[in-house]
């Protein structure tokens, strides 16, 4: 563990020329960094479809990703097959990468009768059991105390998998925060802290957020080893999420990680970014995008050209239509499934209420097909 | 059979059931090496090592949060809140997430648990120690909420909830813990949930009860019956899901209820209970329902007894709804 107290280094990989540094590079094979590049190209594009579909009033909301692709993918690829993910919001990426069908996270942007939980939470608030991953909700930050007694359980019973949460450097503030970190350094759990920060919580920019040098430094406070990165660099993040797992893995304890990113965008479909930021000032950042970043590596290794990349979006463009069709087509859950899940069996009042539910008039707007 | 007191009971059930369940896991502050503020968990730490009996860092928020975490593994937490009164700084992980992720995540991730807390005044606790917090769980979909008034129905609920599916909050009444003595068989047994008991039979009134209320009301029931007032006492033991057709097959016989909880009056759980009356057995009332609560102030400390809604209180309001 780092004894100092503030942390100056950020751990990068790939230079302003192109190249991986040999000292931290985490030597993943060519196909491998190509996959995850197509993979960061396919989240993009579907940010924007789906922007697009929120603007024209065919889904209700999006929160994306664009500009935080590589501190997304990168960690999430560094996990092994039986390792967890526990997300925050912004984590799409991750959870195609993990196995979900873009099909079944369109259900999920449309709430339709095919999405995996039913049409009951807003887009994006998906739920991944099959892909070892999480269930989204709104409150900030309760997912890091959960992933915590996840992590602490797995080690009670001798399981070696370890639980890597998400979280904005807002959460930082939260007491959710505190308390997971706090509960995973007393019994050392195998948990990492993946914080990205954004430089946003909303319209608070992230030196509003806390009086700490860094969001890093706030590990020392509970024993455990913190490290930075650079957030847009996805091998950078590839390398310090796996170490960070490694050691989790070896018994020895949590690790937070504080990536440095930028959100690129708005907080979601329903900010404007224009009333609280300068986005003359944004230009460094877009400077920053990880997309050209590891586009210029994968380039200089003669691994990736112009051609490759678009066929690959045209390729993703086809399967976003599709689905988007697909979702579209399909109906809204029936009206019964709103009275389910609430208890494993259904008690008296709720067989009473959806009763009720099904004499009354339906609403015009539901419960035919996606257009909502 | 053994006379056990509810402490000695809800620590037998536990010890059961850590015995033949490896999942389960105990957790909270100062329930391992000293065995909880009010003994309830003593010896287990010993019998059971420091892995199933955790004494945990002071944050409900953490207990919960954390034990959640451990349910969606598949273990079978049942933290330990020190006072129903300090639950608060976990009500976003009860209310947000335990109570929601069955539902939210479309069946994928249940999330049981069994939160074991000790509830309600007459200990000279002051605000902090003495509340009645159960309306607010209630009243969130996808809880149940249990409180039993004596030691046999505390074991065999307690062990019920431990078994039951979804997310348990189990309000054991201090008041009693230790007053109330009574037969508890050695071994295995269940009181199922959402169902109430009769506990005294009457013709003329009906009175809704649960925990340490439970023996004002049978006390104020015995006093009324040297008025010629013959009271049908009920004990909820469950609080939600209720056992609806118990209370309405009374009151539809006595046509006269009378409500009694700790809690504050104003949207308490006999505001409920008296809705659901109202709406399911109106015709059959004789009489307007009748609520015998706390005050809608904080719990006072000099003045807890006349704050608390006692058997005096009771037997007027009894009297008054047999004769109305």
């Amino acid at each position: 563990m780092q004894t100092q107290f503030v942390l100056d280094d950020v751990v990068t990989v790939i230079g302003p020329d192109g190249v991986a540094d040999p000292a931290t590079d985490p030597k993943l094979p060519g196909e491998t960094v190509v996959k995850l590049f197509k993979h960061m190209l396919l989240t993009r594009q579907v940010d924007e479809r789906l922007v697009l579909l929120q603007r024209q009033g065919r889904i209700g909301f999006h929160i994306g990703s664009l500009g935080e692709e590589a501190c997304i993918l990168g960690p999430a690829a560094a996990l092994g097959d039986d390792d967890w993910l526990w997300p925050c919001y912004r984590e799409f990426g991750a959870l195609l990468l993990r196995g979900m069908p873009l099909q079944t996270y369109l259900d999920n942007m449309y709430g339709n009768a095919n999405d995996a939980v039913k049409g009951r939470q807003m887009p994006d608030h998906y739920s991944g059991r099959p892909y070892k991953f999480g269930s989204v909700s709104s409150p900030i930050g309760t997912q890091i105390t959960q992933a915590v007694g996840f992590s602490w359980a797995a080690k009670m019973k001798g399981d070696k998998s370890v639980s890597l949460v998400f979280f904005g450097e807002g959460a930082t503030s939260s007491s959710e925060f505190h308390n997971g970190m706090n509960f995973a350094g007393v019994y050392k759990t195998p948990t990492v802290f993946l914080c990205r920060n954004n430089g946003w919580a909303i319209s608070v920019p992230a030196g509003q957020q806390t009086a700490s040098q860094t969001f890093a430094q706030k590990a020392f406070a509970y024993g455990m080893t913190a490290v930075r990165a650079d957030g847009n660099d996805l091998l950078a993040m590839v390398k310090v999420t796996r170490d960070a797992i490694e050691r989790g893995r070896n018994g020895e304890g949590p690790t937070l990680i504080e990536a440095l990113t930028h959100r690129l965008s708005g907080h979601s479909t329903s900010d404007d970014p224009k009333a609280y930021r300068n986005e003359a000032e944004m230009t460094a950042e877009r400077a920053k995008d990880p997309v050209p970043r590891l586009r210029a590596y994968l380039v200089g290794l003669g691994l990736w050209d112009d051609a490759q990349e678009k066929a690959w979006a045209e390729q993703v463009d086809g399967e976003i239509k599709r689905a988007v069709e697909t979702a579209e087509k399909t109906a809204a859950p029936a009206l019964h499934t709103m009275f389910e899940d609430v208890y494993a069996t259904q008690p008296w009042h709720l067989a009473e209420q959806q009763a009720e539910a099904e004499r009354a008039p339906r609403p015009a707007g539901h419960g035919g097909g996606g257009g909502h | 059979m053994p006379q056990m007191n509810m402490v000695q009971a809800v620590n037998d059930a536990l010890r059961l059931e850590l015995k033949r369940d490896p999942r389960v896991v105990l957790l909270g502050e100062d329930i391992g090496k000293v065995g909880g503020v009010f003994r309830v968990t003593q010896d287990l730490q010993k019998e059971f090592g420091p892995d199933r009996v955790i004494d945990t860092p002071l944050s409900e928020g953490g207990i919960i949060g954390a034990a959640i975490g451990m349910a969606l593994y598949g273990l079978h937490p049942v933290p330990e809140i020190q006072f129903s009164d300090f639950i608060f700084p976990a009500f976003d992980q009860i209310v947000s997430e335990l109570a929601k992720f069955r539902y939210r995540s479309g069946g994928e991730f249940p999330a049981k648990m069994v939160i074991r807390t000790p509830v309600g005044g007459g200990i000279r606790g002051g605000h902090y120690h003495s509340q009645s917090p159960e309306a607010y769980f209630i009243h969130t979909p996808g809880l149940k909420v249990v409180c039993p008034s004596n030691p046999y129905d505390a074991k065999g609920l307690l062990l019920a909830s431990l078994r039951d599916p979804d997310p348990v909050l189990f309000f054991e009444p201090k008041r009693v813990y230790r007053a109330a003595r009574s037969e508890v068989p050695e071994g295995d047994y269940t009181v199922p949930l959402s169902q109430a008991k009769v506990v005294r039979p009457g013709q003329h009134v009906t009175v809704l009860a649960w925990g340490a209320m439970l023996y004002e009301a049978i006390e104020a029931a015995n006093q009324a019956a040297a008025l010629g007032v013959d009271t049908e006492v009920i004990d909820l033991r469950t609080l939600w899901p209720v056992d609806i057709d118990t209370i309405i097959a009374s009151v539809k016989k006595t046509g006269r209820v009378v409500v009694v909880h700790e809690a504050p009056k104003t949207c308490g759980f006999g505001a409920e209970l008296i809705a659901l009356i109202n709406e399911k057995a109106f015709l059959h009332l004789e009489a307007p329902p009748v609520r015998v609560t706390g005050y809608d102030t904080p719990f006072p400390y000099t003045l807890e007894m006349d704050y608390l809604p006692l058997a005096g209180r009771i037997l007027p309001a009894l009297v008054e709804t047999a004769r109305y």
